[in-house]
C-alpha cells in the first residue's frame, strides 16, 4: 500500500467538492423537517435537478441557468409531494417514497438522448495570487460559485432559524402545528414553501452531480445520495452547523474509500463504507436515550398528519 | 368554495374502489405519457397489461414469471403490512431481505457438496432467522431507547448492501469461480434448490410461503387477540395501553415478522430465480412491496392483487422494452404514478368534498 500518494490538500479540497451535493440536499430536508415534514423523496428530487440542470445546461452550454433551472424543476417536483401529503393528506412515508421512485423513472426517461454527452464547465472562481497559499489556497480559494454558495446557504439557514422571525414561525410549525394554527399561522403554506425550499435545495445538489462532479448523466447517477442526505439530517439533530460537519464526514469518508482503493487496499472497503450508516445509527440512539449532551430530539410534528379542525 | 369535510367513519366502498380508480387513472395517464413518447398509447397499455398474459407466444414465458415475481412482493408486503396496521414504519424490508438470503445461503454452503433433504428446509430457517435478527436492530432499540424505526431500518439497508458486497467477493466466493464474485449456485444442487413445483406454472416454495402468508394474516388479524390489538395500537394507543396492550412487545413482534418473511423471500430468492449470491442480488423488492402494502389496502387480499398486479407491471414492463424500446425506466415511473393517484384518491376514504360557502364558527 502506498498512502504517499495522498495528497492532504487535493483531500480536502475533493472532500469539499464531492460534499458539496449531499450537503445541500440535507439542508434542504433540514428545513423541511424543521417545518414537521418528512420528505423521504430527496434522491428522487435531486436526480430530477441532476437532469434538468444538465439538459438546460447541455442545451444552453451556461451553467448557471442549468443550476437555476435545477433548482426550479426540484422545488416543482417537491411542490407534487407537498399537494399530495398537505392539501390531500396522504401518508408522508409513503408519498416520499413514491417520489423517489417517480424522479428516477421520469429522470432517465429525459434523460436518455442525453446519455454519454460532456456538460459545459463551470469555472472556477479566480481569487488571484490568494489560491497559491500553500495549503489553503487550494483547500479555501480553489472551487467554483456553488461550493461558496452551498456553504453561504449553511449560514443564511442557521440565521433565518436562529435569528428571525420566519425562523421562529417554521420552527413553531414544526414543533406543534395545532397550536401554530391557533395562532393565526397558515400551517399548510409554511410547509409548502418549505417543501418547495427543499425541493430547489436537492436539485441543486442533484444538477452539481451532473454538472460539476462527474459531468455528465447517467441513470441513475445519484446512487443514494439522497438517502445519505436523510442521514446526515439526522446525524446533525437537525441543526445546520452541524448539516456542515455531517455532510463533509460523510463526503469525507467516500473520498477516503477512492484514494485508499487508489492506493491499492481492497479488503474492508465496503466495511469503511458502511460506517458512515452505523455512525447515524449510533447518533440516533444517543439522541433519543438523552444521555448526550447538546442533542436535541426531533421536531415534535415531524411526519404527523394536520388537519384543520376548524 | 371546495372544500375537505371529515367524515364521520371511513367509507368502506370508497376504500374498496379507491385502487381500481387508481389503476384506471394511471392508464390513462400512463397512456398519456406513451403518446408523448411517440407511441401508441392503446398499443403500449395492451403490450403491458394485456400480452404477457393472454397473447402467445409470450404468455406462456410470462404467466409463469408472474408467479416468480409476485411471490416475494406478496411475502414481503404482507409482514410489512402488519407493522404498518400498528404505525411501525419498517421500510427497510430491503436489508432484510438481502441479510435473510445471505444467512439462508450461507447455511446451505456450509454443507456442500452434502446431499441431504434437510438442507432446504434449514436454509429456508436461518434465511427467516437472518430477516428477523436485522429486524430486530432497528426494534430492539425503539423499544429500549425510542429510537425512531424508520431511520434506523434504512439505513440498515445500506449497511446491508455493503455486507452483501463484502461477502459475495469474500467469504462465500465460489472457490471454482475463477476469481469472479458470486457465490456458488444454489439453484443447481440438487439439496438447495428451491424447484419450480409444478411445470410451467412458475410456483417454487416461496410462492407457496406467500399464500400461506396471505392466509396466515387475514386469520391474525381478523380471528385472533393479538392482530385485534395490533390494530388497536395503531388506531388508538391510548385506548391500548388502558386495554393492557404491551407497546413495546407489539413494535417486537411486528418488526420481527416482516424481517422474518422479507428474509424468507430472500432465501427462495437466492436458492430459485436468482440462483446466486452477487454484489446486484438486490433488486429492490423491499422497496416495492411497500407499494404492494399501500395499494392492497393493507388487507391481506388485497395484498395478494396488488403483488400480482405489481408483477404484471415488471413482466409487461420488460415486454414492452423488447417489443415497443420503451426506456426501462418507464415502467418505475408507472409504479410510482400508482402509488400517487391511489395515495391522492384515498383522501375520498376519510373525507368528502363539500361545495358551498364555508360556515362561520
Amino acid at each position: 500500500m502506498d498512502f504517499s500518494s495522498i495528497n492532504p490538500a487535493l483531500l480536502v479540497a475533493a472532500l469539499m467538492v464531492s460534499s458539496t451535493p449531499i450537503l445541500l440536499a440535507a439542508l434542504g430536508e433540514m428545513v423541511v423537517e424543521r417545518a414537521g415534514v418528512l420528505n423521504l423523496g430527496v434522491e428522487g428530487m435531486m436526480i430530477m435537478g441532476a437532469v434538468t440542470g444538465f439538459v438546460v445546461g447541455f442545451n444552453t452550454e451556461i451553467p448557471a441557468l442549468g443550476f437555476v433551472a435545477a433548482a426550479g424543476s426540484g422545488a416543482l417536483f417537491a411542490l407534487l409531494f407537498g399537494l399530495l401529503t398537505q392539501v390531500l393528506l396522504s401518508n408522508q412515508v409513503a408519498t416520499g417514497l413514491g417520489l423517489t421512485l417517480m424522479g428516477l423513472g421520469l429522470s432517465s426517461l429525459i434523460g436518455k438522448p442525453y446519455e454519454g454527452m460532456k456538460a459545459p464547465s463551470l469555472p472556477k472562481i479566480d481569487f488571484g495570487p490568494l489560491s497559491d497559499i500553500p495549503f489553503f489556497g487550494r483547500v479555501l480559494f480553489g472551487h467554483d460559485a456553488i461550493v461558496y454558495l452551498s456553504l453561504g446557504m449553511v449560514a443564511a439557514v442557521w440565521y433565518v432559524l436562529r435569528h428571525t422571525r420566519i425562523g421562529l414561525i417554521l420552527k413553531a410549525v414544526g414543533e406543534n402545528h395545532d397550536a401554530a394554527h391557533s395562532l393565526g399561522y397558515k400551517v399548510v403554506r409554511i410547509r409548502l414553501a418549505a417543501i418547495a425550499f427543499g425541493g430547489a435545495c436537492a436539485g441543486l445538489g442533484g444538477a452539481y452531480l451532473s454538472l460539476v462532479r462527474l459531468p455528465q448523466w447517467t441513470e441513475g447517477m445519484t446512487a443514494g445520495a439522497g438517502w445519505i442526505a436523510l442521514a446526515i439530517v439526522v446525524f446533525a439533530s437537525w441543526r445546520a452547523g452541524r448539516v456542515l460537519v455531517g455532510a463533509y464526514l460523510f463526503g469525507g469518508l467516500t473520498v477516503l474509500q477512492l484514494n485508499l482503493q487508489a492506493a491499492g487496499m481492497t479488503a474492508g472497503v465496503q466495511y469503511l463504507s458502511m460506517s458512515p450508516y452505523l455512525i447515524t445509527i449510533l447518533v440516533l440512539v444517543l439522541i433519543t436515550s438523552g444521555r448526550f449532551k447538546g442533542a436535541h430530539s426531533a421536531p415534535a410534528s415531524l411526519g404527523r398528519l394536520f388537519e384543520v379542525t376548524r | 368554495m371546495i372544500r375537505l369535510e371529515k367524515r364521520p367513519s371511513p367509507n368502506r366502498r370508497v376504500a374498496a374502489m379507491t385502487p381500481v380508480i387508481a389503476v384506471i387513472l394511471t392508464m390513462i395517464a400512463g397512456g398519456a405519457m406513451f403518446g408523448l413518447l411517440g407511441q401508441n398509447p392503446f398499443e403500449a397499455i395492451k403490450v403491458i397489461f394485456w400480452d404477457p398474459l393472454f397473447t402467445e407466444p409470450f404468455a406462456s414465458y410470462s404467466r409463469p414469471q408472474l408467479m416468480v415475481k409476485a411471490g416475494p412482493l406478496i411475502l414481503i408486503a404482507i409482514g410489512l403490512s402488519i407493522g404498518f396496521k400498528a404505525g411501525i414504519w419498517n421500510i427497510g424490508a430491503e436489508g432484510q431481505y438481502i441479510m435473510g438470503a445471505i444467512f439462508g445461503a450461507a447455511a446451505g454452503l456450509a454443507f456442500y457438496p452434502m446431499d441431504s433433504a434437510l438442507i432446504f428446509p434449514l436454509m429456508v430457517i436461518c434465511g427467516a432467522l437472518g430477516g428477523w435478527l436485522w429486524a430486530m436492530i432497528p426494534a430492539f432499540l425503539k423499544v429500549r431507547f425510542g429510537t425512531n424505526e424508520i431511520l434506523v431500518s434504512l439505513m440498515l439497508v445500506y449497511v446491508a448492501e455493503n455486507f452483501l458486497a463484502s461477502v459475495s467477493s469474500g467469504v462465500l466466493r465460489n472457490p471454482e469461480g475463477m476469481g469472479f464474485p458470486g457465490s456458488r449456485n444454489l439453484s443447481k444442487w440438487a439439496s438447495s434448490a428451491n424447484i419450480e413445483l409444478f411445470e410451467g406454472t412458475g410456483m417454487h416454495w416461496g410462492v407457496v410461503a406467500a399464500f400461506i402468508a396471505v392466509i396466515g394474516a387475514y386469520v391474525l388479524m381478523t380471528r385472533h387477540l393479538l392482530g385485534f390489538h395490533v390494530r388497536l395500537i395503531g388506531e388508538a394507543p391510548r385506548a391500548a395501553k388502558f386495554a393492557g396492550v404491551q407497546p413495546a412487545r407489539i413494535v417486537i413482534f411486528c418488526l420481527g415478522l416482516a424481517g422474518a418473511l422479507a428474509g424468507m423471500a430472500g432465501l427462495f430468492e437466492v436458492s430459485g430465480p436468482s440462483g446466486q449470491i452477487t454484489i446486484d442480488f438486490a433488486s429492490g423488492y423491499g422497496f416495492t412491496a411497500i407499494i404492494v402494502a399501500f395499494l392492497g389496502r393493507l388487507h391481506p387480499v388485497g395484498i395478494l392483487l396488488a403483488g400480482l398486479l405489481m408483477a404484471l407491471t415488471y413482466i409487461g414492463g420488460e415486454l414492452a422494452q423488447l417489443m415497443l424500446g420503451l426506456p426501462a425506466a418507464s415502467i418505475q415511473l408507472f409504479q410510482g404514478m400508482l402509488l400517487f393517484f391511489l395515495l391522492g384518491v384515498d383522501v375520498f376514504t376519510n373525507y368528502r368534498l363539500r361545495i358551498g360557502r364555508t360556515e362561520v364558527a
